[in-house]
């Protein structure tokens, strides 16, 4: 075990790390907005919205990975221009990262949704009449009144952006070295026999996971602390 | 220094029109629940947009339809005192307070302000508490500071002393009446508390069904309600359908009576009312036999339920309230009412 932890490439778990944490920055803005947004619009559309964005949650990954393909793939239009930009999804760590915040985003979308329909309107109008600006009473005051429901949202997005498997390999595939993820790999290890490999970043997976989880209790822990005092 | 509103608000089946102007001094919303009170005050304040109308204080147009007007409300120098009060639950009382004087970019002054403010407000050694831990009485005096440091040129005050207990809510009044005299711009209180119309307003303005009519100053306003509605605001608990026949004379079919008036019965007049306080064992004019039916105790007070002798069966009882100390041995077999104390009224219902 321990010649294989020193001859092991760590190229997944850094890819893995560097796609969940990117993934889960662009989650947290775009849930948050959409969330602030959504809030505001008549029922009718709220629905309709609403569907559409949490669709990615129960579509099976491999569905979304198939989507985002006919969206972004080199011969179709959107992503043929991509590609003239210069930007490519497919067969690329980046793909890796729009698979993730894809399957991501409703996660945090629709927790901090939850969380701002939980908020006490009259604190914003109050801010309001007191002449303060819309977006000090934004950062200021709703979001500080309504951190414990984003918290969640973006630990769980990340999480979720950590452990994506389904687009993630429909769209980059599995190239060591380049697009390889921790969950792609032990897939990838398992299927060539090397059980011992998998086995390894199985435990490293797990590892990762308990980490998570115990964050997500500190910060809660000091959460109800800051309440009671 | 005056407010003047003239707005109509569609809100599904309900409508709102809300028609008045205040001066300086406290001016009141009274109304039972769902009348339409808090909205008026938010309407006023910019936080709902009214459909129709305009909005106008000491002559800066606050909201104009036809023009197109619509401050923002950080621009309009309303001031909002919420039933809930509203303070930030992330923040200590002295940055909810500084919340109230972000305008003021010298620093030196706005603690200077800040030190003023806690110290007239009975708020210092809680500089450094959260709004959770505060009394209710504290956390009011918070939010009233928080709204005046920030100078407002309007101030709404809605229900806010609903969240507090009858003894606290009586202290807190005087205080606030206090506060009021020297803040010397207009203010309307929103309430469905007679009592509390009573003590803390100059003028009232009665709103029922959405409709909120012309401020009458408050003792007139009891003196003589003369709607349905304000009658029943103003706590008079014997109202009954009336028709006039004379000029100074009402019929009232339920009770039997006819009851003679100081004040000019009105044409379109419905109904008559009068306070249980009013009725006397020796007034001699609107004077009727009555039979005691039953009566209620209070810590100072009697509640006595009678009819009138030719009372039409099934109509509900009169109250007469009576300082125990007053109450006979022997009931009474008549009771007067001055013509003074007899109300006519109009509105339906």
């Amino acid at each position: 075990m321990l010649s294989q932890l020193a001859t092991t490439d760590w190229f997944p778990l850094f890819n893995s790390l560097r796609i969940a944490a990117i993934a889960s920055v662009l989650v947290f803005f775009m849930g948050i907005g959409c969330a602030y947004w959504a809030a505001k619009l008549p029922r009718a559309i709220k629905g309709a919205l609403d569907v559409v964005l949490t669709l990615p949650l129960v579509l099976p990954p491999t569905v979304c990975g198939y989507l985002l393909l006919m969206l972004v793939g080199v011969r179709r239009p959107l992503g043929a221009l991509l590609d003239k930009a210069g930007i490519r999804f497919v067969m690329t760590w980046q793909g890796g990262v729009l698979a993730a915040v894809a399957v991501a985003f409703p996660l945090m979308y629709r927790t901090a949704r939850g969380a701002f329909q939980a908020f006490d309107e009259t604190l914003s109008w109050s801010g309001q009449t007191l002449g303060l600006s819309n977006a000090y009473i934004f950062w200021r005051i709703r979001m500080p009144a309504c951190k414990q429901g984003i918290l969640a949202g973006f630990v769980l997005a990340f999480a979720r952006a950590l452990g994506e498997y389904g687009a993630t390999s429909m769209l980059t595939g599995y190239t060591p070295g380049r697009t390889a993820t921790v969950s792609t790999t032990v897939y990838q290890l398992y299927r060539t026999g090397d059980d011992a490999g998998a086995l390894m970043w199985v435990l490293v997976n797990l590892a990762i996971s308990a980490v998570v989880l115990l964050a997500v209790n500190l910060l809660e822990g000091r959460q109800k602390r800051a309440v009671v005092r | 220094m005056s407010l003047s509103v003239d707005i109509e608000k569609r809100l599904g089946d309900f409508r709102l029109r809300a028609c008045f102007e205040c001066e300086s001094g406290v001016t009141g919303l009274l109304g039972p629940s769902g009348c339409g009170k808090s909205m008026t005050l938010k309407c006023i304040a910019g936080i709902e947009r009214p459909d129709r109308g305009r909005i106008e204080l000491d002559g800066r147009v606050l909201f104009d339809a036809e023009r197109r007007i619509d401050l923002k409300p950080q621009e309009r120098r309303v001031g909002y005192l919420f039933q809930n009060y509203a303070l930030f639950p992330n923040m200590t009382v002295r940055q909810n307070l500084a919340c109230g004087l972000h305008r003021e970019r010298d620093g030196a002054r706005r603690e200077a302000a800040l030190d003023e403010a806690l110290a007239m407000f009975q708020l210092r050694g809680l500089e450094r508490h959260r709004p959770c831990q505060l009394s209710g009485g504290q956390q009011q005096r918070v939010a009233l500071a928080r709204v005046l440091v920030n100078r407002p040129e309007l101030l709404l005050l809605d229900e806010p002393f609903s969240a507090l207990d009858a003894h606290l809510r009586l202290k807190l009044q005087i205080s606030m009446l206090g506060v009021l005299r020297n803040y010397a711009r207009p203010a309307l209180l929103v309430t469905h508390d007679r009592n509390e119309a009573y003590r803390m307003c100059d003028a009232i303005a009665v709103m029922s069904d959405g409709v909120a009519n012309q401020p009458v100053d408050t003792k007139a306003l009891f003196a003589n309600p003369g709607t349905v509605a304000a009658a029943a605001l103003t706590g008079c608990k014997n109202i009954t359908p009336a028709k006039r026949v004379g000029e100074n004379r009402l019929y009232a079919p339920e009770w039997g009576v006819t009851l003679q008036t100081s004040l000019p019965v009105p044409d379109d007049v419905t109904h008559v009312g009068i306070r249980a306080h009013y009725f006397g064992q020796k007034v001699e004019p609107n004077r009727f036999p009555v039979e005691f039916v039953g009566g209620m105790e209070e810590p100072f007070e009697w509640v006595l339920e009678f009819r009138y002798a030719g009372q039409q069966p099934g109509s509900p009882p009169l109250w007469w309230r009576i300082p125990k100390e007053k109450r006979p041995q022997q009931l009474p077999d008549a009771l007067g009412i001055a013509p003074v104390n007899v109300l006519p009224l109009r509105g339906k219902g």
